[in-house]
């Protein structure tokens, strides 16, 4: 496929994505670049110092919400992309609405509790949406322990080992790996769906 | 009896184990982890009486902090 086939097919796709961290920043921004058509991000947090180590923010944003600082940021980058953003705190009441009508979404929740939350709430509520997963992003080196796991419409993105701590605290590179781990599976599942949908209609 | 646990088939000595045998005998000893059985997710709470018999199919997935 071409980049403009590409961008055809994914113009008419929407990604949910489940926090605007390191993750969830970087995660948007590839899919942006690549022409996905429409993201729906949501976080209720602000930027802080202390993010700029791996989260697509930049130092004069510090104090303002992630989810509007990432729109800004997005919009620069390629502003046909239509970003909506929810500035709250998501839980298994709240999430379904918010992401009902996207085909997939990628979970980037700091949280080993979150994240677990969102596999149940979508498990039941949202059975047959993919959900990529992040778990097992901090530290350093050990790129080739970073894999992908799957098991139906549940992905699992990282190394599923490394838990953040003040002696192994989440860094850009690895953080970057796994969030555009998630974005290349997003990619997978809509070019690689669209393109069999396509043979099939032949 | 033979299960498939992530993806590799697993020999056990037993016949059927329950979910919370199966987790200390395969030591899965993180805090937060999500069990599929035969692709059905599983809650937290049914892991002492959910029997695992020959030829399913069991995935464990770790959940870590960091984002």
């Amino acid at each position: 496929m071409t980049f403009e086939e590409i961008k055809s097919i994914l113009k008419n796709h929407t990604v949910g994505i489940a926090g605007a961290g390191g993750l969830g920043s970087n995660c948007a921004v590839a899919l942006s670049r690549v022409g996905v058509g429409k993201l729906i991000i949501a976080d209720f947090d602000v930027v802080n110092e202390t993010n700029l180590n791996r989260q697509y923010f930049f130092k004069h944003q510090l104090g303002e919400k992630k989810v509007s600082a990432l729109k800004n940021n997005i919009n620069r980058i390629n502003p046909e992309t239509e970003i909506i953003i929810h500035d709250l705190k998501l839980n298994e009441n709240n999430l379904v609405n918010i992401y009902k009508d996207c085909d997939i979404i990628v979970e980037a929740f700091d949280l080993a509790e979150m994240k677990q939350m969102i596999i149940e709430t979508c498990m039941s509520k949202l059975p047959d949406k993919p959900l990529i997963i992040g778990s097992g992003i901090a530290g350093w080196g050990k790129s080739n322990e970073i894999r992908i796991r799957q098991s139906e419409n549940l992905y699992i993105c990282g190394d599923e080992m490394t838990e953040t701590s003040t002696q192994n605290p989440p860094l850009a590179p690895r953080v970057g790996i796994v969030a555009n781990m998630q974005a290349n599976t997003v990619l997978e599942i809509l070019l690689n769906t669209n393109h069999k949908d396509e043979d099939y209609a032949e | 009896m033979k299960i498939t646990l992530n993806n590799t088939e697993e020999t056990f000595d037993k016949n059927e184990l329950t979910i919370s045998d199966l987790l200390k005998l395969s030591n899965f000893s993180y805090k937060l982890i999500i069990v599929k059985v035969n692709g059905k997710l599983l809650r937290k709470e049914a892991y002492d009486n959910t029997i695992v018999k020959d030829g399913d199919d069991v995935m464990v997935l770790h959940l870590v902090t960091g984002g």
